[in-house]
């Protein structure tokens, strides 16, 4: 598995969209820190491109590297390795080298302008490790697509839209029936709605540490009790653990089956 | 000038009759009660270094209480701490603690009641129900004074100034925290408070009721559980004041209730819940205030007429403005907004577009707050996006025709 995660990501790492995509990353840090000076507010302003650019980028690069080295694959499984092998392979490889975009493009702009003596270190950081998370589950999330759907341009159809429907749809139906259900108290809906979409999960991790906390006593004390403490931070993480392991498991049953 | 002469010396013997009472654990007289039975019109009562354990202390003369550093009256929880009955008193660094609480009776660390001419000042006040309470007075002048309490929950804890009927009052560079309201103010009229710091209390930080023609400028309020309260008054100035850190579920930094033809200019409203609420407010200007990382700048709830928002920063606020109904009889121009993105082509400072500073996500958090978890998701970028093309929700006329490009208080 080594190996093949090693060959993929040599593979990504040496193609230009890995270059652009830290580029990109790094030119946004610098840019941001440049017209901000202020590390506090450029994190904000990160958080709103992290949590929508991430999962699309994960999601495309899922399935673009999924049809693009098909042929490979193929190949590879007329071979005596393990199916779970190579393809949780390839999966890691796509995660871990997208990651490291992220995570290098945004953080070496960040600690050339002084991230390390200010307070917003904390923030950064988790706005980096929730980014990573988006990368690892829109893959994985995306990996499953292709491998449900034989057409290429299907594949790529239900990709988007699957983003577009967690990135977007969703929090408009959640809008709609919090408007509707305006009788009810919703506070615990609202709670368990935002579980069911790592983008959302993600969202309101960031925001309660920067400036919701305080908007968010007033909607009610649930949310703040839940998502303030350290317990619910725990189940949050542990809930964009769950969004990683679960498609991986779906991925693996898939495999299994799958004739190629 | 002979005459002069002889009127200055009659002056000083007047003033040397006037004398001095020490009270002290080994003097000849140990308390403050009996002190203050032997002493005159006039006089000083000097309190030395050390404890004294007396309660309910009431003076009816117009004297001077002075204590030296470290000289403490404990109230033991037994009752409240002086009493004061009597014109042109004043009281000075002396230390009262321990004044028990009481749901029938208002306990006080000092209470004066119907006082003409009084001088409260540097006094420290700790553990106290009240701190200082007032009743019908007028002409006094309470400074330097530190009040501070611990108790739990609003019915059980006093406040730290409470004037209740007053006028001609000056308040000023006093400290309050721990209480319920740092000061409470009803039925004051033509007084000033200034310079004082409130921070860490139950409830206000001020809190003022039925006050008209009052000015309160350059005091902070910091921290407190509900921020300050302003209600039923008329003619208010409020300015260079600093409303800061109220967070909570029902906290604001101001809020406005029943206020006509007030000035609020040049203050500060930083990370509150809800900076400015008004609510049944009329005729006050806003001027060269800012709002800085507050969850709603202001929330503006109804029956608000022809008030002004001149010049004022609005930076980096989660909303700016909060509307509930869609007319508009407020006008808001030349402000700063960081929200504002529109462009300067003639390079006059004042953009070219207008701004509408009301968003139709706002407008939906006011009628299902529990909305607010969609915050800052792309969804709600483009609902608002789509409402500033087209206001459909939010009133129309609602807007700053001339935002300001650059941050007025940088």
């Amino acid at each position: 598995m080594l190996k093949i995660l090693k060959y993929s990501f040599y593979d990504l790492m040496r193609s230009r969209w890995s270059y652009v995509y830290f580029l990109f990353y790094l030119i946004l840090g610098f840019v941001l820190l440049f017209l901000n000076n202020d590390v506090d507010k450029a994190v904000i302003t990160l958080m709103n491109i992290i949590i929508v650019l991430t999962p699309l980028i994960g999601t495309i690069f899922g399935v673009m590297y999924y049809y693009d080295s098909k042929e490979f694959t193929e190949l590879l499984l007329a071979q005596p390795i393990n199916r779970k092998k190579i393809f949780m392979g390839q999966y890691l490889g796509i995660s871990i080298s997208l990651t490291l975009s992220l995570l290098l493009g945004l953080g070496i702009p960040f600690v050339l302008y002084g991230l390390f003596k200010s307070a917003a270190i904390f923030n950064f950081s988790l706005l980096l490790v929730v980014g990573s998370f988006l990368n690892f589950i829109f893959v994985a999330l995306s990996y499953n697509i292709a491998l449900s759907t034989e057409n290429k341009i299907k594949g790529f159809g239900y990709a988007i839209l699957m983003w577009l429907f967690l990135a977007v749809i969703y929090d408009g139906i959640f809008l709609i029936s919090l408007v509707l259900l305006n009788e009810y108290p919703l506070d615990k809906f609202s709670l368990v709605a935002t579980m069911f979409n790592p983008i959302d999960l993600s969202r309101i991790l960031i925001l309660l540490k920067l400036d919701i906390s305080a908007l968010l006593g007033y909607t009610g004390a649930v949310f703040r009790k839940f998502f303030g403490t350290n317990f619910g931070m725990l189940i949050s993480m542990g809930v964009l653990v769950l969004w990683v392991i679960l498609p991986v498991f779906r991925m693996n049953l898939k495999l299994r089956k799958k004739d190629f | 000038m002979k005459y002069k002469i002889l009127l200055f010396l009659f002056f000083i013997s007047v003033a040397v009759a006037a004398k001095q009472i020490v009270v002290c654990e080994d003097c000849g007289i140990k308390s403050i009660k009996e002190a203050v039975r032997i002493a005159n019109d006039g006089d000083e009562i000097f309190i030395k270094k050390g404890i004294y354990k007396e309660q309910n202390i009431t003076i009816h003369k117009s004297i001077s209480l002075i204590g030296e550093k470290g000289a403490i009256i404990d109230g033991e929880y037994k009752g409240g701490g002086l009493i004061f009955e009597a014109n042109n008193f004043k009281i000075k660094g002396i230390k009262i603690i321990n004044i028990s609480t009481s749901y029938t009776v208002e306990y006080a660390a000092i209470k004066v009641v119907k006082v003409d001419g009084f001088i409260i000042d540097g006094c420290i006040l700790e553990d106290v129900f009240f701190g200082i309470l007032i009743e019908k007075s007028k002409g006094g002048i309470i400074r330097n004074n530190k009040i501070s309490s611990n108790r739990k929950g609003e019915a059980g804890s006093g406040n730290g100034i409470h004037i209740w009927s007053g006028d001609k009052m000056e308040v000023y560079n006093n400290e309050m925290w721990g209480l319920r309201d740092g000061i409470y103010f009803e039925f004051v009229k033509n007084s000033t408070i200034y310079k004082n710091f409130s921070h860490n209390n139950i409830r206000y930080g001020l809190h003022f009721m039925f006050s008209n023609n009052n000015v309160y400028h350059h005091n902070e309020f910091r921290n407190n559980g509900a921020g300050v309260a302003v209600m039923f008054s008329k003619f208010i100035v409020m300015h260079h004041n600093k409303f800061r850190l109220n967070w909570g579920s029902a906290s604001y930094g101001l809020l406005l209730k029943e206020i006509y033809d007030a000035e609020i200019y040049d203050n500060l409203f930083e990370q509150n819940t809800i900076g400015l609420n008004a609510e049944g407010s009329t005729r006050i200007n806003y001027i060269n205030n800012t709002f800085l990382r507050n969850g709603w700048a202001i929330k503006i709830a109804g029956a608000c007429y022809a008030n002004i928002f001149l010049h004022n920063d609005f930076m980096s606020n989660s909303l700016d403005l909060s509307y509930n109904s869609n007319v508009n009889d407020n006008k808001f121009d030349n402000n700063y907004w960081s929200e504002y993105n529109g462009y300067d082509l003639d390079k006059n400072g004042i953009g070219d577009v207008p701004y509408r500073p009301v968003k139709l996500f706002s407008y939906i958090v006011n009628k299902t707050p529990q909305a607010l978890v969609l915050l800052r998701s792309l969804f709600v970028d483009i609902v608002n996006f789509s409402e500033k093309v087209s206001p459909v929700f939010t009133p129309d006329d609602l807007m700053d025709n001339n935002p300001l490009m650059k941050r007025i208080n940088d």
